[in-house]
């Protein structure tokens, strides 16, 4: 009978969690479905869902009206660097809040995370003015800097909790060996951090480019990246729906890709050290 | 030459103080043992020794020169951990490299300390795989092979064997101490374990509370413990201490006997109680027995087998010649 009871549970929770997903993925994949619908479809009412005319117009019109590999390139320098320089900046900080720390550590990564809480469009116009001033304004490493800075506490949050779980004692090995600090972080502390380094890679890179606040705030023409090619078709000429539907997908698509290949790598990421 | 002098050494943590002002010399290829309870400060000395740990006071000398603010590396001293402390991502053979690699020693010598170390722990076989698939004695061989290989002045074993299996703990002891005989190099190693203690040392430091009980050669403490605490700590089974009148009868605040300096009668003897549990290993009998005055229970160790067992009445007699006398505060009395 227990057993019974525990295979109706596991029934119930699958669907539960299933259903869940689907919520969750439904404006997804809604967003594809209209991207190969006429305008028209798109707005039908009652709503098409699957059977309408496929069409790939909308893509072929969003390709012909904007650059998208400009913007494609903009999203990976902007992803790629702000990630890249963050980790650059993290591992050094979370190696020291977690090896060394000091009485203040926990209260300083508390309020690394704090500056997370404060609503953004709070430091909109000093930084703007500061762009200005530093001629950054629409310019790529403008962006990688802001983004970079804006990512910080998540990477070394995220760092310092894979560092953790490595034994201090192995560190302690390295440096009897005649290690110097450089060395110990490179060929030891690095090497056995990889896949908290990697999860922690993509995750930036993944919220780096979904970021549209400042990526829209700074950028015009020149440094745009892929949310600002979506926003550019929500434009004050009108709603078009199934086009912007197309640019989402485009927009979308890599980093959706890069994410399903890399999923296991994520979530063992997200739940490391907290299972243990 | 591998000279350890500890002057005034003291070591604070905040408000509270683990190791007291010590004074401790170590000489240049003695096996030294540091032995205590859980807490009583000996790994804290051996990473004061390492460089691991800063010191709140005084003075470390290695070889004649002041090695207190010496950085680790630069100590010349090798340490293998208690939990190994491999390079989990290396293979056996870049683990042993590492410390030559960090040297910027040349290929080839790297390579031949690497065969040779290999060869006398026999792990010639295993130089491609990584930590994670060797067994727990072989895991503690490389991380000894690590230490061998940059010829140091001397090696810290911080309790090696605690991770290992009660067998191959005793196969481990026999190599560490055939290496000590081989390599001639100072080795100061820490144990809880007195029986560890008692069969590597050359010299058997007795810690409490951070401060040196009692310093001498196994049979030294074993024959002629200082205090109380090191007659309880070094032997095993441990001493019986007896209280109370027989004490005095003897001048003393407590005396003390050895459970291999009672004898066991079934007709007569000194002491009269009840066996509460027999041990019986075949090579020797553990017997504990009740209703001794003022030590309860006694314990007994007798060569071979004897038939007692629970309930059973037995007398015993001390071999007055191994009696220890204690005065109140615990010290030994001539």
């Amino acid at each position: 009978m227990a057993r019974a009871v525990t295979t109706q549970r596991k029934a119930i929770n699958t669907a539960f969690a299933w259903g869940v997903g689907l919520l969750i993925f439904f404006p997804i994949l809604w967003t594809i479905l209209t991207s190969f619908k006429t305008e028209a479809q798109a707005i039908s009412d009652p709503p098409v869902f699957l059977f309408f005319d496929w069409t790939l117009e909308n893509y072929a019109v969003v390709q012909e009206r904007s650059d998208y590999m400009r913007f494609l390139w903009n999203s990976i320098i902007i992803a790629g660097g702000s990630t890249i320089l963050g980790v650059i900046i993290a591992v050094p900080a979370a190696w020291s809040m977690a090896f060394v720390p000091s009485p203040r550590t926990k209260d300083i990564l508390l309020w690394m995370l704090s500056t997370k809480m404060l609503p953004a469009v709070g430091v909109l116009y000093p930084i703007y003015l500061l762009f200005i001033k530093l001629g950054w304004l629409d310019t790529q490493i403008g962006l990688v800097i802001v983004l970079m800075l804006i990512n910080l506490p998540i990477i070394v949050w995220m760092l310092y909790t894979y560092f953790k779980e490595i034994p201090g004692e192995i560190l302690e090995a390295a440096r009897m060996d005649g290690a110097t600090l450089k060395s110990e972080i490179l060929y030891v502390l690095t090497p056995m951090a990889v896949p908290g380094i990697a999860s922690t890679l993509l995750l930036n890179v993944i919220l780096a480019w979904n970021e549209a606040f400042w990526t829209l705030n700074l950028t015009a023409a020149k440094a745009a990246p892929l949310t600002a090619f979506i926003a550019s078709y929500s434009s004050p000429e009108g709603l078009f729906y199934a086009k912007l539907s197309a640019a989402s997908v485009m927009a979308i698509a890599p980093i959706l890709i890069m994410g399903w290949f890399s999923q296991k790598q994520l979530v063992r990421g997200l739940t490391f050290g907290a299972v243990k | 030459m591998g000279r350890i002098q500890l002057k005034q050494v003291k070591k604070s943590f905040g408000d509270v103080t683990v190791i007291p002002p010590l004074d401790l010399e170590i000489n240049d290829g003695e096996f030294v043992v540091f032995v205590g309870p859980s807490g009583c400060g000996k790994s804290t000395l051996l990473r004061l020794i390492a460089g691991l740990e800063d010191m709140t006071d005084g003075k470390i000398e290695i070889d004649g020169q002041d090695a207190t603010s010496l950085p680790p590396a630069k100590r010349k001293l090798a340490m293998v951990f208690q939990s190994y402390a491999l390079y989990p991502h290396m293979t056996v053979r870049k683990n042993i490299a590492f410390p030559m690699r960090m040297a910027g020693m040349d290929q080839a010598e790297q390579d031949k300390r690497i065969a040779s170390a290999a060869k006398a722990l026999n792990l010639t076989d295993y130089l491609d795989r990584r930590p994670g698939q060797l067994s727990g004695g072989q895991r503690q061989r490389v991380a000894i092979g690590r230490a061998i290989v940059r010829e140091p002045e001397a090696f810290l074993f911080d309790e090696p064997l605690s991770n290992l299996d009660a067998a191959l703990r005793v196969g481990m002891r026999m190599e560490i101490s055939e290496l000590h005989k081989k390599l001639a190099t100072t080795m100061v190693y820490v144990t809880h374990d007195q029986v560890e203690a008692m069969t590597m040392a050359d010299k058997i430091v007795v810690l409490q509370a951070g401060v040196i009980e009692q310093v001498g050669s196994p049979l030294e403490l074993y024959r002629a413990p200082r205090n109380k605490f090191v007659a309880g700590f070094i032997g095993s089974p441990k001493m019986n201490l007896i209280e109370g009148a027989e004490a005095t009868k003897h001048n003393a605040q407590t005396i003390g006997i050895r459970p291999e300096h009672v004898e066991v009668s079934t007709t007569d003897g000194l002491w009269q109680g009840t066996v509460g549990v027999a041990e019986h290993l075949g090579s020797d009998t553990f017997i504990h027995v009740h209703g001794v005055p003022g030590c309860d229970p006694m314990t007994v160790r007798v060569g071979g087998e004897i038939p007692v067992t629970h309930g059973d009445t037995v007398f015993l007699t001390p071999n007055l010649q191994h009696l220890h006398r204690f005065d109140a505060e615990g010290l030994r009395l001539a």
